[in-house]
């Protein structure tokens, strides 16, 4: 693996028997996990390419534990890497050769359903899906959808930023949660944000949503439920052309149409997806859109046929509008499956998350495709066409020796072209450690510090999932001293990791 | 107040800010002066933010515009409602609550303040749409956060902390805003002579249902008036027809649901984004809570004789009422939640914060926080 991780700490390793000790008198029995078989499940989360035993794993059962397991690492400098369902595409939790596996899996309650204020009270190792089934027979649920969601935990959700196929118009995690319980790397435990819409000072909850586990340990998350749309409704448009489908996304939205999801699949992905679920998809289009549209009925019996017309006025060569729930499902299921649908006609495949400014997809897509000939690997496109958020997949088998290197590098060269083009890295993935590398190509040097300076108001001692996010470690210290200086380095970065 | 420069660029900000440490000087960082009246006088020099204005970009369908800080709130919704869009989060302006013209209120003041009007309770706050900045921090450096994209996961949100910082972490110099289309047909809805209670269980009700309502207020009897409870419906005119029947039904048993003139739902609206439904008495407290806890706050205002009105179904109460700061951050405090003095006399501004008084833990993290971008506290000014 090309990825250089933050050098072991020799006295930590040759601790380890002390520090699994002090650990079990925190969390007693089989909490404390040493064992390396039983650690090879944490060695890696969703972002399998990269893997790497943890020192130990612990699993603490209640807010006093993580509080007890945080203070007692930080007082021994030792370095602890979160973990909620270990669905990360980025990396987010991938472990450390010296740190402390936290996992969360045992905060698995729902504390408190409120349906007058249109809230959930959950544990963060919750699942994302149960957290909707908990509230559905009320007819609510919890609007955040990302793919993982049957497994996915609401802590991981939290930690990453979650979004999903409806995020365009009922937003990401950030858009659905109101507060927390937080615990800090010294086990200070502070109630961040609350039950009601604005926090009483600085929204500190807004920047752990998306810190992906460098700020604090999330030990119970207050979200907002929303009623389940009355209807919902979905067409399936082919074009013979991506800036037709380009094109029809803009004019759905310049027309005041928010859908609920909006997803767009390019020719080698409609190919895959129809021969793994033989769902109908047209075989002869270039690009294919999803709409969805949820509501009353009245709305979604309007708006398709709004629509309908403009993706005729666009060039769509075939529309269907589902009749029925089972039809509706049956649209989704290709653009749902597109991931193992490639995962069939590939070995393996490496799943990028670029956004980009919608307007400069075709161009975007003509040099993903360029990139694929320079790079020799195959490459399909799914696209979370409403909000640019892009998906390329790209095939490579990892037993041909040098592939998945040079899958690695055409990915990056994908986000690089996603930053150049006016977008961004990551559009709901995470930084993690998969793009982590790339942050220059978005972020000044300046930019970076400002956010690591952040990082140290809450872990000053940089104990908290080192290695994820930022490309060069840099000393809270000596953040600190350098505004002495009015912007002139005096000391040169430390070495990278 | 003194001003320390009237900076036209970000590297002119970036000089004052530079120029203020050095000397050990304090900058108040001012835009409208809409909300000048909340918090405590502004001690240090202003860092006028008016000549940083205009639009830098603005394009419809991607539902993105970015604007400099000091543009006026007013050029910015004609700007998008031109498109046939809308600042989602409902921004107002602060003037007529102070007794001034409206006007004067800037895009970088009501995001800092993170002013949000009725529509909060649907559509988000100043926060939920703010997607990236370029602001100067009090090292005087330049930096960006956030991008120009609507879906960004890229490195800490630190835009999610400009709204509601008032200006105590960093000046803005540049904001990227998330646009939505504007409903193309609004319809208001009111109950009347339900008493606070009967008030925040309907307008529970309605937000719960499937009528998907865009905002839900309520205004106590008064003067003999009976009550009035507020539901607004947004969208195209198919759906929000078939809406406001679905709303009759789940509101049944609350009475008539009365559909309001287009004039008589504007001016309504109009009165609770700009307070003139209540008296401009010196105090105005803004309460924070959860809906179900609305009621119990509306009580206690009535005992304390205060003029109230509830918003966000029953999350928002506004209360103007003079010399009770105690009972009303108590009563925020039984209810889980927060209150902030928005105007008040200057004797009492120097006696009560603006600010709800956090929990000690939380306070020594927030000022951690402030430290990381103003290390030397030159946005300190003690206002709050």
């Amino acid at each position: 693996m090309s990825l250089v991780m933050p050098e072991p700490d020799l006295t930590t390793l040759a601790r380890r028997a002390e520090i699994v000790a002090a650990l079990r008198a925190i969390v007693p029995g089989e909490g404390v996990i040493d064992d390396p078989d039983e650690l090879v499940p944490y060695e890696s989360d969703g972002l399998t390419a990269y893997r790497q035993p943890p020192l130990l794993a612990v699993l603490p059962g209640t807010t006093a534990e993580v509080s007890a397991i945080l203070a007692w690492c930080h007082a021994n400098q030792v370095r602890v890497v979160p973990r909620g369902s270990g669905t990360s595409l980025s990396g987010g939790a991938l472990p450390l050769a010296d740190a402390v596996l936290l996992g969360l899996g045992k905060f698995n309650k729902i504390l408190d359903i409120n349906y007058v204020d249109r809230i959930a009270v959950v544990q963060p190792g919750v699942t994302n899906l149960a957290d909707t089934r908990a509230v559905e027979d009320a007819g609510f649920y919890y609007a955040p959808d990302p793919s993982s969601q049957i497994a996915c935990s609401i802590g991981g959700n939290v930690a990453e930023n979650s979004g999903g196929v409806h995020c365009l118009k009922y937003g990401l995690t950030t858009n659905n949660v109101l507060g927390c319980e937080f615990v800090m790397m010294d086990g200070e435990v502070v109630r961040i944000g609350g039950t009601q819409l604005d926090p009483a000072g600085l929204d500190l909850l807004g920047v752990v949503v998306g810190s992906e586990g460098l700020l604090g340990v999330v030990t119970e998350v207050t979200v907002r439920i929303l009623p389940k749309p009355e209807t919902a409704r979905a067409l399936l448009i082919g074009f013979s052309t991506v800036e037709g489908a380009g094109q029809c996304v803009a004019d759905t939205i310049a027309a005041g149409i928010i859908p609920a999801g909006m997803e767009m699949m390019d020719r080698p992905a409609i190919h895959a997806a129809e021969a793994f679920v033989n769902v109908g998809y047209p075989l002869d289009v270039d690009a294919l859109l999803i709409v969805e549209l949820d509501g009353v009925g009245a709305e979604c019996d309007h708006l398709l046929g709004e629509i309908e017309r403009i993706a005729l006025a666009n060039g769509a060569v075939s529309v269907r509008m589902s009749v029925d729930e089972a039809e509706r499902v049956a649209f989704w299921a290709g653009r749902k499956a597109a991931f193992p649908a490639v995962g069939r006609i590939s070995p393996d495949y490496y799943c990028m998350d670029g956004t980009i400014p919608r307007r400069r997809l075709r161009e975007v897509l003509e040099r993903i495709r360029a990139l694929s000939d320079l790079y020799g690997l195959g490459v399909a496109n799914v696209f979370h066409a409403g909000d640019g958020n892009l998906h390329p997949l790209i095939l490579y088998d990892a037993n041909v020796p040098g592939e998945l290197n040079r899958a690695e590098a055409f990915g990056s060269d994908i986000l690089r072209l996603c930053v150049e083009v006016g977008g961004v890295l990551t559009g709901e993935h995470g930084v993690g450690v998969e793009k982590r590398d790339l942050m220059p190509e978005m972020f000044t040097d300046a930019d970076l510090k400002q956010q690591q300076r952040l990082k140290c108001a809450f872990d000053p001692k940089s104990l908290l999932n080192p290695g994820k996010v930022f490309p060069q470690l840099h000393r809270c210290a000596e953040l600190g001293r350098m505004h002495v200086h009015a912007g002139r380095v005096t000391h040169p970065d430390l070495p990278r990791f | 107040m003194a001003e320390a420069a009237f900076p036209a660029s970000e590297s002119d900000v970036a000089d004052a800010v530079a120029d203020a440490v050095r000397a050990g000087e304090r900058l108040a960082i001012t835009g409208g002066g809409s909300k000048a009246g909340s918090g405590g006088d502004l001690p240090g020099r202003a860092l006028p933010m008016n000549r940083l204005a205009g639009v830098v970009d603005y394009d419809p369908a991607e539902l993105v515009l970015t604007v400099r800080p000091g543009t006026p709130l007013a050029k910015v919704t004609t700007l998008v409602a031109g498109e046939r869009q809308m600042l989602a989060f409902e921004p107002f302006d602060h003037g007529p609550v102070f007794g001034r013209e409206s006007g004067a209120a800037t895009i970088g003041g009501v995001v800092a303040a993170g002013v949000a009007g009725s529509r909060r309770v649907s559509a988000g706050g100043a926060r939920d749409h703010l997607l990236g900045l370029r602001a100067v921090s009090g090292r005087g450096e330049i930096f960006v956060a956030g991008a120009k994209v609507v879906k960004n996961v890229t490195g800490f949100d630190l835009p999610k902390l400009a709204a509601g910082s008032w200006g105590r972490l960093f000046a803005m110099t540049e904001l990227t805003l998330k646009v939505l289309p504007r409903p193309e047909t609004t319809a208001t809805l009111f109950l009347s002579r339900l008493d606070p209670q009967e008030a925040v269980q309907a307008m529970a009700a309605a937000m719960g249902s499937q009528a998907v309502v865009a905002c839900a207020a309520h205004r106590p009897a008064r003067d003999g008036e009976p009550s009035l409870t507020a539901l607004r419906l947004e969208g195209f005119a198919p759906s929000v027809a078939a809406r406001a029947a679905m709303l009759e039904r789940v509101l049944a048993d609350y009475g008539p649901l009365n559909h309001a003139g287009e004039i008589e739902g504007e001016d309504f609206w109009a009165g609770v984004r700009t307070l003139a439904l209540l008296p401009l008495a010196p105090a105005l407290w803004r309460i924070n809570v959860p809906p179900s806890a609305g009621a119990a706050v509306a009580a206690v205002m009535e005992r304390l004789g205060a003029a109230w009105l509830m918003d966000w179904a029953g999350g928002l109460i506004w209360a103007a009422v003079d010399g009770a700061g105690e009972e009303v951050r108590a009563a925020a405090d039984r209810a889980g939640g927060h209150a902030t003095l928005v105007r008040s006399s200057a004797q009492e501004r120097a006696t009560v914060p603006a600010f709800h008084p956090p929990a000690p833990g939380l306070a020594a993290l927030e000022e951690r926080v402030r430290r990381a971008f103003d290390p030397d506290g030159v946005f300190e000014t003690g206002r709050f």
